[in-house]
């Protein structure tokens, strides 16, 4: 800690000044160590402590996952994608049921734990692209950027399956078993949405997966769904032979009928 | 213009105003053309005479501004806020007929709230008087917006192209408005077609699936009219790359010729 204080450095010192101790202290117990020869003080220091900084800013401090600032932006980021690239994108909010009673029944020690298990297992079953995070005491959301709505029912069941096989050891050696319940909506694809009623909707769904009895998964579907296979493959009957100036491939879209 | 802003009520009331033919132009998937059809057609319209206005309501991505290239100080969203009246945002465009752009600061308007079909039935309504024909570009997508936009119109035209994953999109339009509308009669646009013919081929096959499994709240099945193909050729992808009007750009092209074909069998439907 002495050395790594800018008053203490020699030479150009451009930390000269600031007043670091706070951040220092944050980063240290955060695990952040100065990267091998960087002279303390420095500008490469300096820029290593604003990273670690930015770093610690974005993570929850009980789950390692993405915090709600940082949730707050990528969803913001995901709406702009979506309304220009026009894919579907799922949000899902999980809440963990009957949390209160882990709390009042084991102590919020065997709640911190909890929260911790579900966490990993949340992270446990997405994608690498797809973004985890706590935006509050029991609740988390998952961002699932290009998620086809078919998919959707299939990825949010699979998370609370896992959630609710995994059986969490509490302190005293005690295995507990906790479920969750799932909410879901999709962005409207081509449409400049907000990041507020996205999350409305969502949590719509969220609130209706608790009332219809926890431990379950509603999902807000798109319109667009209503398509089936059998009117697809009608559809593209005898329209099967594409254009030949089409870039080969594209007739793959097309279902072959068996009429 | 400039009679629009001025407009007391008129002191000897003549024959009761004759109310615009509204058409609302939608497509279900984004990127088919339909904005840049939608001023195109306008532009064919106002060359046969008819007074038009384009309102856009694409209040998620607006993009009418872009295909005119016309960045106008004040959009909906300023009559929406009050900060500007209706009559100031009713614009000139290039093609000689009017429009009321979206502009991009309504991206809160993307959702339907009551204050938004409030916002817009009041601007629809007091403009329908001074047109003959309103074409309401609607936003891509089956989003409830969308939905009420269209249904603010008397006829609806889907914009499809021979993409799969366009035929698909306008298909479950057709389906969406049949059931939400009770919409017995649609024009049907396919645009950049590659072959000639394609695009009634379409029209059928659209059809055909309809009367399969498509069905109004009444028992009726929805009618496609085939209002027409636009060719996809090199005079559309220079408009676009120009921001200007193909009609005016590239009148003789085979494309413009689609859009004046379907103009002329809009207005005998008329």
């Amino acid at each position: 800690m002495a050395g790594a204080t800018p008053t203490g450095a020699t030479g150009a010192t451009d930390a000269v000044g600031l007043r670091l101790d706070a951040a220092l202290s944050l980063l240290m117990q955060a695990g952040w160590t100065v990267p091998d020869g960087v002279a303390p003080g420095s500008n490469p220091w300096l820029q290593s402590l604003i990273d670690g900084l930015c770093e610690l800013s974005s993570r929850d401090a009980l789950t390692g996952l993405n915090n709600r600032r940082q949730f707050e932006s990528a969803i913001a980021r995901e709406v702009d994608r979506v309304a220009r690239i026009g894919e579907p994108a799922l949000l899902l909010l999980a809440d963990i049921d009957h949390f209160k009673k882990v709390n009042d029944t084991h102590g919020h020690a065997a709640g911190d734990v909890v929260i911790q298990s579900v966490a990993a297992c949340l992270q446990d079953c997405v994608r690498p692209m797809d973004l985890v995070a706590r935006v509050g005491g029991e609740e988390f959301a998952i961002i699932l950027p290009n998620c086809p709505p078919a998919f959707g029912q299939t990825v949010a069941e699979r998370i609370r399956q896992k959630v609710a096989a995994r059986a969490v050891a509490i302190i005293g050696g005690q295995q507990l078993n906790v479920t969750v319940s799932i909410g879901g909506a999709f962005a409207p694809p081509w449409v400049r949405s907000s990041a507020a009623l996205w999350s409305e909707r969502a949590d719509q769904q969220l609130y209706r997966a608790k009332s219809e009895g926890r431990n379950r998964t509603c999902l807000d579907m798109p319109p667009l769904t209503v398509v089936s296979a059998e009117e697809k493959g009608m559809l593209f009957a005898g329209l099967t032979q594409s254009d030949p100036t089409e870039p080969s491939g594209s007739g793959d879209l097309m279902p072959k009928t068996t009429e | 213009m400039m009679e629009l802003m001025t407009a007391p009520a008129s002191p000897v009331p003549s024959s009761p105003p004759r109310l615009a033919r509204t058409v609302a132009i939608t497509s279900g998937k984004g990127g088919v053309g339909k904005t840049f059809f939608s001023a195109n057609l306008a532009a064919a319209l106002t060359r046969q005479g008819l007074k038009v206005l384009v309102l856009d309501a694409d209040l998620g991505l607006a993009n009418l501004d872009v295909v005119l290239n016309l960045y106008p100080k004040i959009t909906l969203h300023d009559v929406f806020t009050g900060k500007a009246e209706l009559e100031e945002a009713i614009l000139p465009a290039p093609g000689g007929f009017s429009v009321l752009l979206a502009g991009s600061g309504l991206v809160e308007y993307s959702r339907l709230t009551p204050e938004v079909r409030d916002q817009l039935s009041r601007i629809f309504e007091a403009v329908k008087p001074r047109f003959d024909v309103i074409l309401i570009d609607t936003g891509a997508g089956i989003s409830d917006v969308v939905l009420y936009a269209v249904s603010m119109a008397h006829e609806v035209i889907v914009v499809a192209t021979p993409e799969p994953t366009s035929m698909t999109d306008a298909y479950a339009t057709i389906k969406v408005l049949a059931a939400q509308q009770s919409r017995e009669n649609l024009h049907l646009v396919v645009n950049q077609v590659s072959r000639a013919g394609d695009g009634r081929a379409i029209c059928n096959q659209l059809q055909q699936v309809v009367e399969r499994f498509v069905q109004n709240p009444n028992g009726t099945v929805p009618k496609l009219y085939f209002l027409g193909e636009i060719a996809q050729d090199q005079s559309v992808r220079d408009a676009v790359q120009r921001r200007q009007l193909l009609m005016e750009l590239h009148p003789g092209s085979a494309a413009a010729q689609g859009v004046v074909q379907v103009a002329t069998r809009l207005q005998a439907r008329g």
